[in-house]
């Protein structure tokens, strides 16, 4: 075993015993995609698996870490331990990034019940929401009884890890955009709980009323009860309406809360803690927990053998043929779906051969 | 595979309100393509050695105008390094009198950056401090 892979064992074998500093060790090889945390995660993937994930996400400023810091007090207060993981985007022009969500979690200072860790965004969509994944799955094994995971906005990226997470809180805010026009209907897909924050401000209740709305018309065009109830095509007259987008997927047995809060003076956060309990055991009780995981790992999977059969294929496929194929293409010589299947079939041969 | 980034704590130990400076400094690394976690006002030593902990940082800033530094700083490296971090490097901006400097980098302070370091420079020191250039 090479000096990395018996480091990278140390590490994990460390985080089982409750070590901090290995725990955060490799939290930094695994943002850092470096080869020997994937055997660390190896190592510790039969300890994960027992951590309830939330993932809270809305816009910035909405109030999302001032929330985080209100939800972990009071699940701290109930003798839970914490992970969170406060994800925030890489400024595109210098890599760097300013990382300021622990200004608004300093109440949790000092608890040994509670890690923190903040996360630039850095590279691709696809590498955040799996590096994402990963340092979950670390706080995961390193025994936490929830991990929160703070990420910014509702584009590809969150909800893909939204998807890793069991509870879902989308938080709005009002007098930011957050109305009717511009909710974006991604987050009715996602959102398992909302929470609108910053209720001491004015259209506080307009913003919960555009929520609202938009739920109905969610739950008109896909509501699984009414679609049945229903005579046979109105339900589907109303989904030619709506873009599929705008349609809530159906959550049997959950009706989605909408809470008001002032996250800043700890008002309303009883009720939205009360709402992940009630959901996590909405979960457990329907059977929904198992069918969620196995959604996610389908999905794991498909995505990690998608990315390791094409670096295989472009690694077996020869350079120069390439290159062939791309002058030939250009001089329309060949078009290019024969193109990618001749090089396809090169990269299979030299498989074979090889 | 992913870059390393360069991970900065910047904290801001002391009873003393004023962080602007603390955020210039944060702000200027971050242009230079570190990753800077910022804890805002008035830390302890204790939050300042366990974020730096959690966060994994390679390096500690801490800014200070209070002429607290001498109380403050020397107890942050203390904390370090019994927590396992004693390879990163501390850094201190703000007003420190100059006899106190050599005390400070007697303790383990790597240097000291008075008022209107240009931000290039402290960025240069850093990035050379901890690539071991
Ligand atoms: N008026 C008001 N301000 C709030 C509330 N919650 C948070 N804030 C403020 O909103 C700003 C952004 O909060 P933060 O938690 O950092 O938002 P995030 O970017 O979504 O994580 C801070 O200045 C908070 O003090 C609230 O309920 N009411
Ligand atoms: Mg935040």
């Amino acid at each position: 075993m090479s000096k990395e892979a018996t480091g990278a064992k140390r590490l994990a074998e460390g985080i089982l015993q409750g070590g901090r500093r290995e725990l955060a060790k490799l939290i930094t090889r695994v943002e850092n995609a470096n080869p020997a945390a994937r055997l660390a995660l190896a190592e510790l993937y039969p300890h994960t698996g027992r951590a309830h994930i939330v993932g809270v996400t809305g816009s910035p400023g909405c109030g999302k870490s001032t929330l985080v810091n209100e939800i972990v007090k009071q699940l701290r207060a109930a003798g839970e331990t914490v992970g969170v993981v406060a994800v925030d985007p890489t400024s595109p022009f210098s890599g760097g990034a300013l990382l300021g969500d622990r200004i608004r979690m300093r109440d949790l200072a000092g608890d040994a019940g509670v890690f923190i860790r903040s996360m630039a965004s850095r590279g691709s969509l696809g590498g955040l929401a799996r590096a994402t994944a990963d340092v979950v799955r670390l706080l995961d094994a390193a025994g936490f009884d929830f991990v929160l995971v703070e990420t910014v906005g509702a584009g590809q990226a969150e909800v893909d890890i939204a998807k890793a997470a069991h509870t879902t809180i989308v938080v709005q805010a009002p007098g930011m955009g957050d109305d009717i026009q511009a909710i974006k209907a991604g987050i009715l897909e996602i959102a398992d709980i909302f929470v609108v924050n910053k209720a001491d401000r004015p259209g506080a209740e307009n913003t919960r009323k555009a929520l609202e709305m938009m739920q109905r018309l969610g739950d008109g065009g896909n509501g699984q009860e009414r679609h049945h109830s229903r005579p046979l095509g109105s339900g589907h007259e109303a989904a030619v309406e709506l873009p599929p987008s705008a349609m809530r997927p159906p959550r049997p047995g959950w009706e989605v809360p909408i809470l008001l809060t002032v996250g800043i003076e700890g008002v309303g956060t009883v009720e939205v803690i009360d709402a992940i309990r009630a959901h996590v055991a909405h979960l457990h009780d329907s059977g929904e927990l198992q069918v969620r995981e196995a959604a996610r790992v389908e999905a794991e999977l498909a995505m990690m053998l998608r990315e390791a059969l094409l670096a295989d294929l472009l690694n077996k496929m020869p350079a120069e043929q390439i290159d062939v194929m791309l002058a030939r293409v250009v001089a329309r010589e060949i078009d290019p779906y024969t193109a990618v299947d001749h090089l396809v079939k090169a990269g299979v041969n030299g498989n074979e051969s090889g | 595979m992913t870059k390393e980034k360069i991970r900065v704590l910047i904290a801001k130990p002391g009873l003393d309100g004023h962080d602007r400076g603390a955020k210039v400094v944060a702000r200027a690394l971050r242009d230079a393509g570190m990753e800077i976690i910022y804890t805002g006002l008035r830390q302890t030593p204790e939050m300042i050695a366990e974020a730096a902990l959690q966060e994994d940082v390679d390096v500690v800033g801490m800014s200070i105008l209070s002429g607290a530094h001498m109380a403050q700083v020397p107890r942050v490296i203390e904390l370090l390094q019994a927590n396992g971090m004693g390879d990163a490097k501390v850094f201190v901006g703000g007003i420190i009198p100059d006899e106190d400097i050599p005390v400070l980098k007697e303790k383990g302070v790597s240097a000291v950056f008075g008022p209107g370091t240009s931000t290039i420079l402290i960025g240069k020191i850093i990035r050379e401090a901890v690539l071991g250039e």
